[in-house]
């Protein structure tokens, strides 16, 4: 059995929480108790409330919104679901970046008394700068629409003309009602007009998390010495292959050092194994003593990085405190951590157009092009080749919170020798 | 090149180990909150291979509210010493005297609510800066909502709209003085995940969660609580004996029973795939006081 991530993303009122609910109920992942609290809370006119499943917090409830980014879980015999539920306002970006930066597929929903609107847009291009390759668009409340297939029609072509537009996958879209039930996980008898899939039918067939092809990446973690009188000199590195393959017997470098040496010896769950892939979680010991720590990225000779002490990258700026260049922070890049300035803000992008707007600062919200400088070099690649080490985040030094997502975009110091180019469409 | 197929746990089993690698490195003084249950035993086998043939970089904390079932604190000695690993007990007994703490009173008197005392003078005493907890999101509302590293002031307490965003496999771990940090490496396991790994790791546990005769006292809800010193009876209450087993081992007072038959973990998976109650709903009387109750509770510092 495999595993799918994905995100729903939508407006205020579009109904994503009902959605969630209703897969969740109709493919009988809830569970009696839950339901029986439901049921006390149930509206007046009989029917259960099912955005309540999702609704977690007490605010939420009173206002009847989403607030935070919610997690739910469901199998069914094919494969084991983790949905990330990102709430839609204009002021939550940021939780929606948040979400999207783990999922496999977007669900996008639109209301179909409205069809493709600014926020279609928004969350469409905020999945795909985040990497997301999938898109089901899933016109919801049909049943207030009369399940009119002309409705739907229009707004299947609108949104084809937006991914086409920025050169985006195509969706798969679906008409359904989540209120209603019709093609969530049971086909619509209302709408004989649509011959595909339904959404569960869907999420199920389409291939789950999986690894992209990548060079080999590796970061160490944590140093496990036991320093025992058996083994007095074991000295292993711990960590998760964030990509590709590793074997015994490789040529490796490890960066930032640029030191040389080889794989003695790979261990999963203390047995020596021949080879291992991402996302496992590994011991990799190597035949010199050389000096390797906490942050290092040990690489095969063969597949370098960049190791460079300038990026250029976008940021998600997460923190009610705007960004002002200069400004000196944290660079987390998954386990290195290193001190980081902003010197350049290139542009602010507007997320309806992607067009680029010029700008010197960044407020809560805003994704913008940046340039960065760290104190120490970094072994990156671009994100949209590497996920996993195309991403960091940036840490305030004195309050310690997580104040922008970033990915990296350029890491070769010959691009920064450059003059800065024109805007280019966005692209995949 | 072909990529391996990874089946799902392997997944959630390489996202707990990088968790419990992360907090190894990031912290001064971490510690692995035991309380006996299936949860925090499968994070002991995903520390083993975390972490050895080294030691765990944490001690076992296990906050005893002395209304444990006597199953349950053997086992855990017991596996402190196979692991061969340092193991904390401080007993909620002891904070009641020394804080002057009110008993809880009624019928079946939880001592739930007075564990976040003990854990957080537990975690004064030693400074712990992070604490790790078998908590998972699929529990209950308010978990779903929370992070895998949890940010608490120095009271221990959850604010839901100061969560830091948490982005990727990227913990920040960052924390002022006082702070400390909740970290949940199984947040994305359900129950059902949790047993299939018992399963398939062939993890030993605590006989309680098999099918055993035990007599009960059954509850005006139909459900049934194990016979204990703790409890204050009535006369007219009625006792039986019954084959159950339990699906969570918190404080006997406010964990109930359920009828089972199952002997083996194949048995529990199959009455979990047929089982139309949560975990939390079957088995925890404190929970349901109020829609609400989890929240609050972790705002107040509890796990």
């Amino acid at each position: 059995m495999d595993l799918l991530r994905f995100i729903t993303c939508g407006s205020v009122d579009d109904g994503k929480s009902t959605l969630i609910g209703r897969l969740l109920y109709d493919s009988e992942s809830v569970s009696l108790d839950v339901l029986a609290a439901l049921e006390k809370r149930q509206a007046s006119n009989g029917t259960v409330d099912l955005a309540l499943l999702t609704d977690g917090l007490r605010a939420e409830r009173e206002q009847g919104i989403t607030i935070d980014v919610a997690y739910k879980y469901f199998t069914t015999p094919r494969r084991k679901f983790i949905i990330t539920d990102a709430p839609g306002h204009v002021q939550y970006t940021r939780n929606m970046v948040t979400g999207a930066s783990n999922a496999d597929l977007a669900i996008v929903l639109v209301d179909a008394r409205q069809g493709v609107i600014e926020q279609t847009r928004r969350h469409t291009l905020i999945a795909a700068l985040l990497g997301i390759r999938r898109f089901v668009l899933a016109v919801n409340k049909m049943d207030l629409v009369g399940y009119d297939q002309a409705v739907f029609d229009q707004i299947a072509t609108d949104y084809a003309d937006l991914t086409n537009h920025f050169h985006l996958p195509a969706a798969v879209a679906i008409p359904l009602s989540a209120l209603q039930g019709d093609n969530v996980v049971t086909p619509s008898t209302h709408m004989p007009w649509y011959t595909g899939t339904n959404l569960l039918a869907h999420l199920e067939s389409v291939p789950g998390s999986e690894e992209k092809a990548a060079d080999p990446r590796f970061q160490v973690q944590y140093v496990i010495r036991p320093q025992t009188p058996e083994l007095p000199d074991y000295r292993g590195y711990a960590g998760q292959i964030q990509s590709g393959q590793y074997r015994r017997g490789d040529r490796i470098l490890v960066l930032p050092s640029g030191l040389e040496s080889e794989i003695e010896a790979l261990e999963v769950n203390q047995q020596e194994v021949e080879s291992a892939s991402a996302p496992q979680a590994v011991v990799i010991r190597l035949r010199d003593d050389v000096d390797v720590s906490r942050g290092d990225t040990i690489v095969p000779v063969a597949h370098q990085p960049t190791s460079t002490r300038e990026l250029e990258a976008t940021l998600c700026w997460m923190s009610e405190q705007p960004l002002a260049p200069g400004r000196k922070l944290l660079l987390q890049h998954h386990t290195a951590l290193v001190k980081a300035a902003v010197p350049t803000i290139l542009y602010k992008v507007n997320v309806q157009t992607f067009e680029h707007i010029a700008a010197d600062t960044a407020q809560l919200n805003d994704i913008v092009r940046v340039r960065i400088k760290t104190a120490l070099a970094l072994a990156v690649d671009n994100y949209q080749d590497n996920r996993a080490t195309g991403s960091f985040i940036l840490v305030d030094e004195v309050s310690g919170d997580t104040v922008a997502a970033g990915l990296v975009e350029a890491a070769n110091s010959e691009y920064f020798t450059a003059p800065i180019a024109p805007p280019v469409v966005f692209s995949i | 090149m072909s990529t391996p197929q990874f089946d799902y746990l392997d997944r959630l089993e390489a996202e707990a180990i990088h968790i419990l690698r992360e907090v190894a490195g990031q912290f001064e003084r971490p510690a692995l909150l035991f309380s006996g249950g299936k949860d925090s035993i499968v994070l002991t086998r995903l520390a083993e291979k975390a972490f050895r043939p080294g030691r765990f970089p944490f001690p076992l904390v296990h906050v005893d509210t002395g209304h444990n079932f006597p199953e349950v604190l053997a086992y855990r000695d017991e596996l402190a010493a196979r692991l061969g690993e340092k193991l904390i007990v401080r007993k909620v007994e002891d904070t009641i005297k020394r804080q002057r703490l009110r008993e809880p009173s009624g019928k079946f008197p939880s001592r739930n609510p007075l564990q976040t005392y003990t854990l957080l003078e537990v975690i004064e005493e030693f400074e712990f800066d992070a604490c790790i907890g078998g908590a998972r999101r699929d529990e209950e509302k308010a978990r779903a909502k929370e992070r895998i590293f949890s940010v608490r002031d120095e009271f221990g307490q959850w604010d839901p709209k100061r969560q830091r965003p948490e982005l990727w496999n990227v913990y920040n771990g960052r924390i002022q003085k006082g702070e400390n940090v909740r970290v949940f490496p199984i947040s994305n396991w359900t129950e059902l995940d949790v047993w299939r790994y018992i399963q398939r790791e062939n993890i030993q546990l605590p006989d309680i969660y098999f099918g055993h005769e035990r007599t009960c006292v059954v509850l005006p809800s139909g459900q049934l609580l194990g016979l204990s010193e703790h409890l204050r009876l009535d006369e007219d209450d009625e006792i039986v004996t019954r084959q159950v087993r339990f699906r969570t081992v918190g404080d006997s007072t406010c964990t109930a029973a359920v009828e089972s038959d199952a002997a083996t973990v194949e048995d529990i998976i199959q009455d979990l795939l047929l089982a139309k109650v949560s975990e939390r709903g079957a088995t925890r009387l404190d929970d349901n006081i109020s829609e609400a109750g989890m929240e609050d509770r972790k705002r107040n510092g509890y796990f």
